[in-house]
């Protein structure tokens, strides 16, 4: 089943450890948010972004079910 | 024939909320508080659920500065309002309803109030009504739940949505007060399409104007009296809309679907004309000043970057940028969609990319520390624009 990235944007905090484990996916804006592509992930990646996911310090980062 | 602000209507009559949805998506009416979703669809969204006893808010904020079509409609047509909310009501199965009233809007809420208690002691005992905060997001659907919730009209994460989710965690229908009076309208077989506008700027007659669909934006400054001043670029939409070019839009019909083919907004129907000789970088300075202030401070990219967005808009229009402003500005307006709990940062980045398409001249001007010659001597520029009534 196809993933996506989906951040919680109210308990984000700009950690950024995200864009450090899967820069593929994530980059970060000027104050160090996360500004993650659309689109499911790519299989290669999966166990990057569910390293991503793990990562988070305040678990604003999941894994969902991509659309289409 | 009656619509929205005129005309005599009769007794509402008895449909099962099965015919009134087929009618409601048969007139395609879209929602009038900004967003201009389906309403027939988000009623079938609530009447559709699995399980709980819904509630109808009727969502009457109105916290955008340059509108004031909502709490004209409720001071001049409450039991129509009303009507709709009931109407709304019975076709999703809810039997609680919430008038959620602007508290600013005093005359609005007393009109509301007084014509509910024309009703009957059955509908009294299931209707009341809540004064709206002060704030730009207070009217947000989810941020208007969780106010009723919680007493902090600030957006949610969602999903869940209202219509999942909402007061007293019940499926809540949150439908704009226009909306619900269009719905009164549709469900007595009245076919003439109509929407409220609310016109300013450079105007001779500001206020609020009942449309037709399919009259143009030229049409909308002949009922309002004709331009005062030459205008250079009209706002539609509100501040989380859009400029357009006044040349290319005058002749296009107000019909939110053909505004948004265009990539324009119809939002809840605020057309604001820049004059001629007014400055676009300083009234989007304003406008950006105003929703970083609104901000509700939950989302990084909404605090952060709207604030910053401002405060380079700010040196911009004072011809004291720094050296890259307007690239920033030009990367930043695309950065912010989709990463904020609601919908405010991707409005103001929206607002902020049709300024730089728009009034280019002015921005590049700006950014070599000169004016068009237009800019006025001391820009006030942590005030929004004048809001209408």
């Amino acid at each position: 089943m196809a993933e996506q990235l989906q951040v919680d944007r109210i308990r984000c905090d700009g950690h950024g450890l995200c864009a450090e484990l899967l820069p593929e996916m994530i980059t970060l804006d000027d104050w160090g948010f996360p500004i993650a592509k659309s689109g499911a992930i790519p299989a290669r990646l999966s166990e990057h972004a569910q390293q991503a996911v793990n990562a988070c310090p305040v678990l604003a980062l999941r894994l969902a079910k991509a659309r289409n | 024939m009656a619509s929205l602000l005129g005309g005599a209507v009769g007794p509402v009559p008895t449909l099962t909320g099965g015919q009134l949805i087929g009618r409601l998506e048969a007139a395609n009416l879209l929602g009038r508080g900004g967003a201009g979703f389906p309403v027939g669809r988000k009623w079938c969204a609530v009447a559709d659920r699995a399980q709980g006893r819904a509630v109808v808010l009727a969502n009457g904020a109105e916290g955008e500065p340059l509108s004031a079509k909502d709490r004209t409609l409720m001071v001049a047509r409450p039991h129509l309002v009303i009507d709709g909310a009931v109407l709304a009501a019975e076709a999703v199965g809810a039997p609680d309803i919430i008038f959620y009233v602007g508290a600013a809007h005093r005359a609005a809420e007393a009109a509301i109030r007084q014509a509910l208690g024309e009703r009957s002691n059955q509908l009294k005992q299931h209707v009341r009504v809540v004064p709206a905060p002060a704030g730009y997001v207070a009217g947000e659907e989810s941020a208007a739940v969780h106010f009723i919730n919680a007493g902090a009209a600030r957006p949610t994460t969602t999903p869940p949505r209202p219509f999942e989710r909402g007061v007293d965690r019940r499926p809540t229908l949150v439908q704009n007060v226009e909306s619900l009076a269009m719905a009164a309208l549709i469900a007595r077989g009245v076919e003439r399409k109509t929407c409220l506008v609310t016109v300013s700027g450079s105007i001779r007659n500001p206020g609020v104007r009942e449309i037709d669909l399919e009259n143009t934006l030229g049409d909308v400054v002949t009922a309002a009296g004709g331009l005062a001043r030459e205008p250079q670029a009209v706002l539609l939409g509100g501040y989380l809309g859009g400029w357009a070019p006044i040349d290319e839009v005058w002749a296009l019909p107000m019909e939110p679907q053909s505004l948004r083919a265009r990539g324009l907004t119809f939002g809840c129907g605020v057309v604001h004309f820049l004059a001629e000789d007014a400055c676009g970088v300083e009234a989007t300075a304003r406008i950006a000043t105003y929703l970083a202030s609104q901000s509700a401070r939950q989302c990084g990219p909404c605090v952060f970057g709207l604030s910053a967005i401002g405060e380079c808009l700010r040196r911009l229009a004072a011809r004291s940028p720094q050296a890259s402003d307007l690239d920033r500005l030009t990367r930043w307006s695309g950065q912010l969609e989709g990463r904020g709990a609601c919908k405010h940062p991707d409005g103001a980045a929206g607002l902020l990319r049709s300024a730089l398409g728009v009034v280019a001249d002015d921005f590049k001007a700006h950014q070599e520390r000169r004016c068009l010659g237009r800019q006025p001597a001391q820009p006030a520029m942590v005030q929004p624009l004048a809001a209408v009534a």
